[in-house]
């Protein structure tokens, strides 16, 4: 492994996220507080509690999912889609790089960002409702994983962009919509029989269930179930990628 | 001299169907500077970037420092530094940034002193903490040339290193090159000015349609193409070149104040001397003589026009 050049990548592109320190941190705090503003006071004052938990505590795991997912695939299609954009990747390709190096590094480093906003987004949380994390290793775990397996997602993005029209298409037509419907502000208990049937088809389901067990011990869907839907997806996007570098895919030709 | 790089039918053709390269083979010299002359499109760009691992091979071998570039990419690529064509690089990252990244990308430590003599050996050392962004275009291409350098190659390739170059830093460009070759360093680069390959390079190879036409050492073609002209200037104009000379085929100017001579400096007899003697002969007297050697430009043009025939 050439370690040298996984921390060089990471570390030039760790730079570029603290370059811009103050905007990472100051808009996810912003959101969610806008979030618990309009969905914790405004419409939780109606709720009051799900399955025994404050609405406004209910709907943090589900916030920091959200956050999550969209950052890491944005910043990990970003990372490598601007080298693309800019004609760096030169440098990488005729580098004694290994595939694999490559997306440690990026992956690596986006995801990383990610996690640093979700925290961020548990702390700001945390000033509004009372948390209480009953499986915390299983928390982070689910936290760790989904920052890299949506980090893979958005390097296989970045690739396959033409154009930051398209960079943008994937996040806010698929997963935005998948992460709303997929119980980030509500139980799927409370949708009626076809729905719930249904909502069972969106994997973004599995993966806030199985994070808001860590937190409260409730689950829409067993946690087994939510870890091999995690561990599926990350598989899948490790099989693309392995793909997409033995192939030369829209990098190499 | 031994032979760094090693090419053997190398084959490329892309997906489209566009056959860019037709089977080179092509052995480089350790510590020379090697220009690959062609017209836009002649593949010179795709044989560079085969060579780096920016493209893949279609077929044939390509070894580096005695590794294969496929095989044992790790090793072969570690001897190879490359200055792309186009200026590629991150508008926001400083000077020094960039470069410390790629000496760490080939998996070297981290090294300020060395950085520091690169940067420095190319005038950039006042610009380390400049944005790339705030560099004019010639500053830029001394940053790509300082990437390509960072992690200490033995081979440097340079794709058109002066395209697009004011004259003075073109001829800047030519002295960062030849300190390189002191310094040991292999240099392979392409350019379509005949005057950089003529005035820097030990060889020169002629690439079109994605074929090595040729690859000489550049006296030994200058001599080989040579075709010399001589121009003799009269004292007094003449109407018509004399009865005696006509075994000679000189051609006389409009005005008839000169005589031009076509020879070539392969054959084993030029002819000046009887050429000269038999002027003196006719009674025509001298004014100026002045000979002209045919320019890579003109080897050039006459080797692609051959290759379309």
């Amino acid at each position: 492994m050439n370690w040298a050049a996984i921390s060089a990548i990471y570390v030039t592109e760790m730079h570029r996220f603290f370059r811009t320190l103050a905007q990472s941190f100051i808009s996810p705090v912003i959101s969610t507080s806008l979030y618990f503003v309009v969905f914790g006071a405004a419409i939780g004052s109606r709720i009051q509690e799900v399955e025994g938990v404050s609405y406004g505590a209910f709907i943090v795991p589900g916030l920091v999912m959200l956050s999550v997912i969209t950052q890491a695939i944005s910043n990990a299609s970003f990372g490598i889609y601007f080298p693309k954009f800019l004609g760096t990747t030169y440098e990488l390709l005729s580098a004694p790089l290994s595939f694999l190096e490559i997306v440690v590094g990026y992956v690596g480093a986006a995801a990383t960002k990610a996690l640093f906003i979700g925290v961020v987004i548990l702390l700001t949380a945390s000033l509004f409702v009372d948390l209480q994390i009953q499986h915390p290793l299983a928390m982070v775990a689910f936290l760790v994983l989904t920052c890299i397996s949506f980090a893979l997602m958005g390097f296989i993005i970045g690739i396959w962009a033409g154009n930051f029209e398209q960079l943008q298409l994937v996040p806010l037509l698929i997963i935005t919509p998948l992460i709303f419907l997929g119980g980030s502000f509500y139980s799927i208990s409370m949708l009626p029989p076809i729905w719930q049937t249904i909502t069972l088809f969106n994997p973004v389901v599995y993966l806030i269930s199985g994070f808001r067990w860590a937190f409260f011990g409730l689950a829409d869907v067993p946690i087994g179930m939510s870890l091999l839907a995690i561990a599926g997806f990350t598989g899948l996007c490790l099989a693309a990628i392995w793909w997409i570098f033995r192939t030369g895919w829209r990098i190499r030709s | 001299m031994t032979s760094i790089v090693e090419i053997r039918d190398l084959r490329k053709t892309y997906a489209g169907g566009f056959e860019a390269l037709k089977g080179i083979t092509l052995s480089i010299d350790e510590g020379e500077i090697l220009a690959l002359l062609g017209p836009n499109g002649a593949g010179k760009t795709t044989l560079i970037s085969t060579i780096c691992g920016i493209t893949n091979v279609g077929s044939g071998t390509i070894t580096v420092g005695g590794f294969d570039a496929v095989r044992d990419y790790r090793q072969a690529r570690n001897l190879i530094g490359l200055v792309p064509q186009e200026i590629n690089l991150e508008p926001f990252t400083k000077v020094i940034d960039t470069v410390r990244f790629s000496r760490g990308l080939f998996g070297k430590p981290r090294d300020d002193a060395y950085v520091e003599k690169v940067l420095r050996q190319l005038s950039l050392w006042d610009k380390r903490n400049a944005r790339s962004m705030e560099l004019s275009g010639g500053m830029k291409r001394r940053v790509l040339i300082a990437k390509a350098l960072v992690h200490e190659p033995r081979i440097l390739f340079l794709d058109e290193p002066t395209a697009g170059v004011d004259v003075e830093l073109r001829k800047d460009m030519w002295d960062i090159v030849s300190d390189l070759k002191k310094q040991g360093v292999t240099i392979i680069l392409t350019t379509h000015y005949i005057e950089e390959a003529e005035a820097i390079a030990d060889r020169v190879g002629v690439v079109n349609k994605g074929e090595l036409l040729l690859v000489e050492d550049k006296t030994a073609l200058m001599a080989r193409f040579g075709q010399k002209h001589l121009q003799i200037d009269l004292q007094d104009a003449v109407a018509v070149i004399p009865e005696t000379l006509a075994a000679h085929e000189l051609d006389l100017s409009e005005d008839g104040q000169s005589l031009h001579y076509c020879y070539d400096t392969r054959g084993e007899r030029t002819g000046i001397t009887q050429l000269l003697t038999d002027i003196s002969a006719a009674g025509l007297v001298l004014r100026d003589i002045r000979t002209e050697e045919s320019s890579l430009e003109e080897i050039f043009v006459s080797l692609v026009q051959e290759d379309a025939a």
